[in-house]
């Protein structure tokens, strides 16, 4: 019954995160564990990394959480909606690999992504 | 010198439903608003966008709920003060002199701030250099399609004002229109014009192309553009325009001597005041310990807000509190009949 209960006690609970790197434009490099399911936008916002605006809160209507994605990972993000595709061509100098960091959802399979943030978001 | 009981900045919902309020309860008040019209995000950032957590709305888009909450301020005489930037508040006797860019000045008790994440900007280009050409020879919004007639007109953007603006300056102009992709986002209608004004030679399209730089001493002369792939291209012009939308920007709030942290503004929960007394902050821009950014909490944060307005606008009278349901008073400036 003990060792039951020690199980129990000891077995940390599962609360899955995955490692998000977050390089500032003075290429400082922050290693954040953000929990699943949230966006690499919040990551950023909740773990004061500075340089992620997100003025709209989210909703993928102002392209101040914009962040280049570092080459080889780019391909395997999910696809961009069209509307993230839209609101890019309102971000501070796009390029090929931009994308808006609150349409990023934070997964086991995006563990280890790397995103620069820009030198301003306007 | 306009006087008000009190001053709301900012003509988003929260602006909107905290003037509800002040007139509810017997106050006048005035609104200023940077942008061209009322409605804030909601109509500029979302207007087609649903909204499903106002209560007993179950969806809505933004435009909707905006016209929904000009229609509940029908009863009321409210001044709107749009395209009107507020740039100075200053204490002097116990009341708050406020002045606009466009030189509106107000003298009031109250200052409700319900500006949001800060007044809408254009947003700009990235070289340093189109500072110095700025209202003179790049321009961020037209005012004057004249002054381009027989020019070079270069314009930046993929959206309806830049393909709007393509077509309207191809009739009497040579226009050079860039983008940074191959798609645009405007109406179809205006995008099939477009390529069609291409295809006749009389808009120059350059696609995956971004600025670079400009080039011109007192006026733009020429500007390089810089394809994905890195190639340069030198064009002659004669002006540029840039098409990117809109941006917040705290702006000028900055600078009246308020707490401010992240962009927002530190209030109490009782009446929502700011560190200065008769400046209060409502909606997104306020911050206080568990608030949520949602809309439901600006309309609590206006209503509280106007109710403490009241104590130094009517310094000797005393507020009662009552319901729209009973209150003839209230029914009276709501122009309903009471039972």
């Amino acid at each position: 019954m003990f060792y039951i209960l020690a199980l129990f006690f000891f077995t940390p609970i599962y609360n899955p995160m995955a490692k998000i790197t977050y390089i500032t434009h003075d290429n400082q490099k922050h290693i954040i564990e953000v929990q699943n399911g949230l966006t690499v936008m919040e990551g950023a916002v909740q773990n004061d990394i500075p340089g992620i605006d997100a003025d709209c809160g989210g909703g993928m209507a102002c392209a101040t959480c914009h962040v280049y994605v570092k080459e080889d990972w780019f391909n395997k993000l999910p696809k961009k909606e069209d509307g993230e595709e839209d609101m890019l061509d309102m971000a501070f100098e796009p390029k090929t690999n931009s994308r808006l960091s609150c349409q990023i959802i934070v997964s086991d399979e995006i563990d280890g992504l790397e995103v620069s943030i820009p030198s301003k978001q306007a | 010198m306009i006087k008000t009981d009190a001053l709301i900045i900012g003509a988003g919902p929260t602006g909107l439903f905290t003037a509800h309020q002040l007139k509810l309860i017997g106050l006048s008040c005035e609104v200023v608003d940077n942008l061209d019209k009322i409605g804030g995000q909601c109509i500029e950032l979302y207007p087609d966008k649903p909204i499903y957590d106002i209560p007993a709305v179950p969806e809505c888009t933004g435009e909707e709920l905006t016209n929904n909450l000009i229609n509940q301020l029908k009863p009321f005489d409210i001044k709107f003060h749009l395209n009107e930037r507020v740039e100075e508040v200053k204490k002097e006797n116990n009341v708050w002199l406020v002045k606009t860019n466009k030189g509106t000045a107000f003298s009031t008790p109250n200052v409700i701030i319900a500006g949001g994440v800060g007044s809408f900007e254009p947003r700009k280009f990235s070289p340093k250099e189109c500072e110095k050409f700025e209202d003179k020879s790049l321009f961020y919004s037209v005012k004057d399609k004249n002054i381009f007639k027989k020019k070079v007109v270069s314009i930046f953007g993929g959206g309806d004002s830049a393909l709007d603006w393509a077509v309207e300056l191809s009739k009497d102009c040579n226009v050079n229109l860039i983008h940074r992709r191959d798609e645009f986002r405007g109406a179809q209608a205006t995008i099939d014009k477009v390529h069609s004004l291409v295809k006749a030679g009389k808009i120059n399209l350059f696609t995956k192309y971004q600025l670079a730089t400009v080039t011109g001493d007192q006026q733009i002369e020429s500007i390089d553009i810089k394809h994905d792939s890195n190639e340069v291209k030198s064009l002659k012009t004669d002006y540029v325009l840039g098409f990117f939308g809109l941006i917040m920007q705290l702006g000028p709030i900055a600078n009246w001597g308020l707490n401010i942290d992240k962009k927002t503004i530190e209030v109490d929960t009782e009446k929502f005041e700011t560190n200065q007394k008769g400046i209060y902050a409502v909606g997104d821009i306020c911050n206080y310990p568990g608030k949520l950014k949602l809309i439901l909490s600006g309309f609590h944060e206006g209503a509280l807000a106007a109710r403490a307005c009241f104590k130094l606008a009517r310094p000797n009278e005393k507020y009662r509190f009552e319901f729209t349901t009973s209150s003839k008073t209230i029914k009276e400036r709501l122009g309903v009949k009471s039972d």
